[in-house]
């Protein structure tokens, strides 16, 4: 199905093409402030109840209203749903990026437009189809109002994109009416939108040759994105105090805290089980987790890149006084300001090692909405016991994309541990009470609460400090203590969430990844062995490294390290963390600021195992690749 | 910082309060400091406000930064848990702990390098958050652990130790306070514990953020002619206003004051504390007034000190956040917990 160069006005050809059926990407293309996220999430959310496995990758500006923005769907029989950068179909809806729209779709593809005004010469490609839909038209001759034009123009996109690509039409009514069941005219004028939409593309074209069929789905899954799903883990797991400053991409999770705590905390007559502090700063968000992480509360926070910089000082504090609290980096684009929309992995060096001084710290990779649950529950458990910051690194494409995820499920038998905490009944057996002392030998001391017995009393210091919590600047003191803290942080590593492991029958290489990277890395897994090409898969859930990251890295003769983002951080982590070999590890990265894609592994990884093939050309290559099918 | 353990020797005239406590069980370490230093007569304000208020030890909580001041928690009250956390920082610490825990006793103590630069911000926010806590800034002027340069309280034209006058600015932490609404701002010397202890107790009682600035001299850096924070300006510049003394009298001895020159408050826990006005016609509840009198004094070179500001309607940060009569760090699981059940019918929302 080749375009003619000339927009399409009659149907679209019939010639005789095997149907894709759910398997193809496409790309919306819209302004930001006039309303498309809705239709956008409408759109996956319709999808995902057809039982398709579904990604929709927000691509958005920073900024509140007037600049493009972007939002990509990928559809995918087999569950490979990490984003896919070659588009089969644009919905190209902002003439200010009509140029680079027309370009990013694949030769052969089509293009979705609003041909309420004729379309330049210069963007006609002759290998597409253009698909003309008078959106704009359609909606001033039929609704009143400028702000409703602007909003019904995405639901007749919506409707147009039904009409073409086969979105259920009842499961879009069914949709709506959740979203507008008390608001009566605002479901009427959407489903008027809709069906002109529809009507317009069912009436002028043929349905596209990308399909979508309703599956029955292998599992019980949910819609939701990572950092509601990290809320939802600090209320699990018992937190009632979060501190924060607001950031761009952290700020939903802390919102969405506010908002269970509203609903789970909340007596009728208003009283709450739950602080909710609006920091000046994010050093003063960390000062007051700690403070409360001190006081024996579990306390977090919620940030990205710049905030852990501006936390260094009281995360060092907290490591060296020996303190717990739950730090969530939700990553994003850096250095420094960066682009706070876009996402990367670029903290992992800068947590590993927080604050001046030697100092390490547990970090906690989800790579998925799912994980961001249980891996939260579990940093609040791990950094009481451990009486250490604890890290939950995610990103902004978990964090704030709606991903397709396993349904939550809770443990009813599950208790909170609340680590060595001596309180009356512990300090009665003893003669005095010393704060660092490690008298069962896993480097763990234990801890009095404030209030609670004068016995227990002891004063916290990040100055020098011996076992008994005194302050001190004699060189044994002060290396009793720093070293025990090593020995603390060894025991840790023994029981933090270990790697998912997944090997395959006659491997020589290995692939390192962690967080996000996940799908993208399982379907270059994926294609590489229809390749010919076994690779193991290693995603690492936890830092510092367990002994079974190290055998892993040792059984493989070449190891494949997937990072996202420009000096391959978690490579020279695990250089630094483990026993491998440098030259081991083959770095595969990529840091644009979209999220990873197969395509992006693959350029790095090929060059490698194929070493003849034409794709010989580097490794970190920020822009998607066409690679043969 | 660093302390030295102090001999307990207890004699049998050993004055003892309503817990049976005696002095020595509010003390703490062998102070650190120069002899002679300011802040060594606070720690003994505070030692004597604890005693006579018989507030159990373990119930006390200190805070404070990094500098001289901040290393005075642990000459006090050796019973209570301490904190030293990072320089300028204690007050975020401070609204952490006070969040996790309502009923504790929270005192904070800073400098004025730790409070007015490294730490101005986190002064201000603690102020507009009403944290419930008593926050004691230690005023000498100087830097002293790094010897001696100039502080954001250092007066226009002071001079070093060195001969070198200061060329800019002061910030004044009483004006700042009043501007921020701080609901209890009180000014005092270390030189004179008849104003101090009685002030430190009314901080203590008060419900929100009570700041008092203690005018603090170094010894050792900022105690010389040309110096506007040395002990004789301090004396000769002092100007006990207000409501000099913030006396917890009893009412059968306010009643030999003059009418009209004692004036009540109702502290938030039902205590009435009794107010000597010493200038005539200052009302230390009128935010206005007290700037406006704090501005004109100050023309004339003079140190308004006393308590200078009370509001106790002022609701404080648990107040305002409607927290449960427990603790937040004593409820049990099962209150915080959602459960199973609840989780499966939210998941169904995500259908």
């Amino acid at each position: 199905m080749s375009g003619n160069g000339r927009p399409a006005r009659s149907k679209a050809s019939e010639e005789e093409v095997p149907n894709r059926v759910n398997d193809f990407a496409f790309k919306i293309a819209t302004v930001n402030g006039t309303g498309s996220a809705s239709a956008n999430g409408l759109i996956l959310k319709v999808i995902y109840r057809m039982g398709i496995p579904v990604s929709g990758k927000n691509v958005f500006p920073s900024n509140i209203q007037g600049l493009p923005t972007w939002y990509e769907v990928r559809v995918n029989k087999s569950g490979h749903v990490a984003r896919m950068p070659r588009f089969d179909l644009i919905v190209a809806m902002n003439p200010s990026t009509y140029s680079q729209d027309v370009s990013a779709v694949e030769s052969g593809g089509w293009i979705l437009y609003d041909d309420s005004w004729p379309l330049s010469k210069s963007l006609i490609r002759p290998d597409v189809t253009y698909i003309g839909v008078p959106l704009a038209r359609i909606c001033v001759e039929k609704f009143a109002g400028a702000r409703a034009r602007i909003l019904m123009k995405n639901i007749a996109y919506v409707g147009a994109l039904a009409a073409l690509i086969g979105m259920d039409k009842e499961i879009i009514k069914q949709q709506l009416e959740e979203t507008f069941s008390h608001k009566k005219a605002m479901l009427d004028s959407n489903f008027k939108a809709l069906a002109l939409g529809y009507d317009y593309a069912r009436e002028h074209f043929a349905p596209l040759p990308i399909q979508l069929e309703q599956v029955e789905p292998d599992g019980e899954y949910i819609m939701m994105d990572g950092n509601t799903a990290a809320a939802l883990g600090c209320v699990y797991a018992g937190a009632t105090v979060g501190a924060w400053y607001p950031i761009t991409p952290a700020t939903s999770l802390m919102d969405n805290f506010s908002d269970l705590c509203k609903r789970f905390r909340t007596e009728p007559d208003g009283t709450r089980r739950y602080v909710f502090l609006q920091a000046e700063d994010e050093l003063a968000a960390a000062g007051m987790v700690i403070g409360a992480g001190w006081m024996g509360a579990r306390a977090f926070t919620s940030t990205a890149g710049p905030g852990i910089d501006l936390m260094s000082e009281f995360i060092g504090l907290a490591y060296y006084a020996e303190i717990p609290g739950v730090f969530f980096d939700i990553q994003r684009t850096g250095p420094s300001t960066g682009m706070p929309t876009r996402t990367q992995q670029g903290d992992l060096l800068s947590i590993a090692y927080a604050s001046h001084g030697d100092t390490m710290h547990i970090a906690l990779f989800p790579s998925s909405p799912e994980e961001c649950f249980y891996l939260s529950v579990q940093a609040f458990d791990l950094a009481e016991r451990f009486q250490t910051p604890v890290f939950v690194v995610s990103d902004l494409d978990i964090g704030m994309n709606d991903w397709r995820t396993p349904r939550l499920r809770w443990d009813s038998a599950y208790r909170w541990d609340r680590g060595k905490v001596f309180r009356e009944a512990e300090l009665a057996q003893i003669k005095t009470f010393a704060r660092y002392l490690d008298v069962d030998g896993d480097g763990i001391a234990a801890r009095t609460l404030p209030g609670v017995s004068a016995k227990g009393a002891y004063f916290t210091r990040g100055s020098g400090h011996d076992k008994y919590g005194r302050y001190t600047e004699d060189e044994d003191g002060y290396q009793e203590v720093v070293d025990r803290l090593v020995k603390k942080l060894e025991t840790a590593r023994a029981v933090l969430p270990g790697p998912v492991i997944e090997r395959k029958a006659g491997t020589v290489a290995g692939l390192v990844c962690l967080g996000s990277s996940e799908l993208a890395c399982r379907e270059a897994i994926d294609i590489l062995a229809e390749r010919g090409h076994p690779v193991d898969l290693m995603r690492l859930r936890a830092f510092p490294f367990s002994a079974e990251v190290d055998a892993f890295l040792r059984q493989h003769e070449i190891v494949f390290v997937v990072d996202q983002n420009r000096d391959g951080q978690l490579r020279t982590l695990l250089v630094n963390d483990t026993s491998v070999e440098k030259a081991k590890l083959r770095s595969v990265r990529h840091y644009s600021g979209t999220p990873l894609s197969a395509d992006h592994v693959l350029k790095g990884v090929l060059p490698v195992l194929e070493p003849i093939s034409d794709d010989a050309a580097g490794t970190d290559v920020s822009e998607p690749s066409r690679l043969p099918a | 910082m660093s302390s030295i353990a102090k001999p307990k020797i207890l004699t049998q005239k050993t004055e003892r309060n309503a817990l049976g406590l005696t002095r020595l069980d509010y003390e703490g370490g062998m102070s650190t400091l120069c002899a002679g230093c300011g802040h060594d007569s606070i720690t003994a304000a505070i030692v004597q406000a604890f005693f006579e208020m018989a507030l159990p030890p373990h119930r006390a909580v200190k805070l404070s930064g990094i500098g001289c001041s901040s290393k005075t928690t642990a000459y006090f009250v050796s019973q209570a848990h301490g904190f030293n956390a990072v320089h300028g920082r204690m007050p975020a610490v401070a609204a952490g702990a006070n969040a996790a825990h309502k009923d504790l006793t929270y005192i904070g103590v800073s400098g004025d390098g730790d409070s007015l630069s490294i730490g101005l911000g986190q002064l201000c926010h603690a102020i507009r958050r009403n944290v419930h806590m008593l926050y004691v800034l230690e005023n000498n002027g100087v830097y002293g652990l790094t010897k001696g340069q100039f502080s954001a309280s250092s007066d226009r034209g002071s001079k070093s130790k060195y001969g070198v006058p200061n060329q800019e600015g002061p910030i004044d932490s009483i004006s700042l306070a009043l501007a921020l609404g701080c609901s209890f701002v009180a000014r005092s010397f270390s030189g004179d514990k008849e104003q101090l202890v009685p002030l430190v107790m009314a901080g203590l009682k008060h419900r929100g953020f009570a700041f008092i600035d203690v005018l603090s001299p170094c010894v050792t850096f900022n105690d010389h002619e040309g110096s506007t924070k040395s002990y004789t300006f301090i004396r000769k510049s002092r100007h006990e206003v207000t409501a000099a003394g913030f006396v917890p009298i009893q009412p059968e001895i306010a009643a030999t004051y003059a009418p009209g020159s004692v004036q009540s408050v109702t502290m938030h826990d039902g205590t009435t504390m009794y107010l000597r006005k010493v200038a005539e016609g200052y009302d230390p509840t009128n935010r206005a007034g007290a700037l406006g009198y704090l501005r004109e004094h100050a023309d004339r070179g003079e140190v308004p000190t006393g308590l200078l500001y009370i509001n106790e309607n002022d609701p404080d940060l648990h107040e305002r956040e409607r927290t449960a009569a427990t603790p937040l760090r004593d409820l049990p699981f099962e209150s915080l917990c959602p459960g199973g059940e609840a989780l499966d019918r939210m998941m169904d929302e995500y259908l």
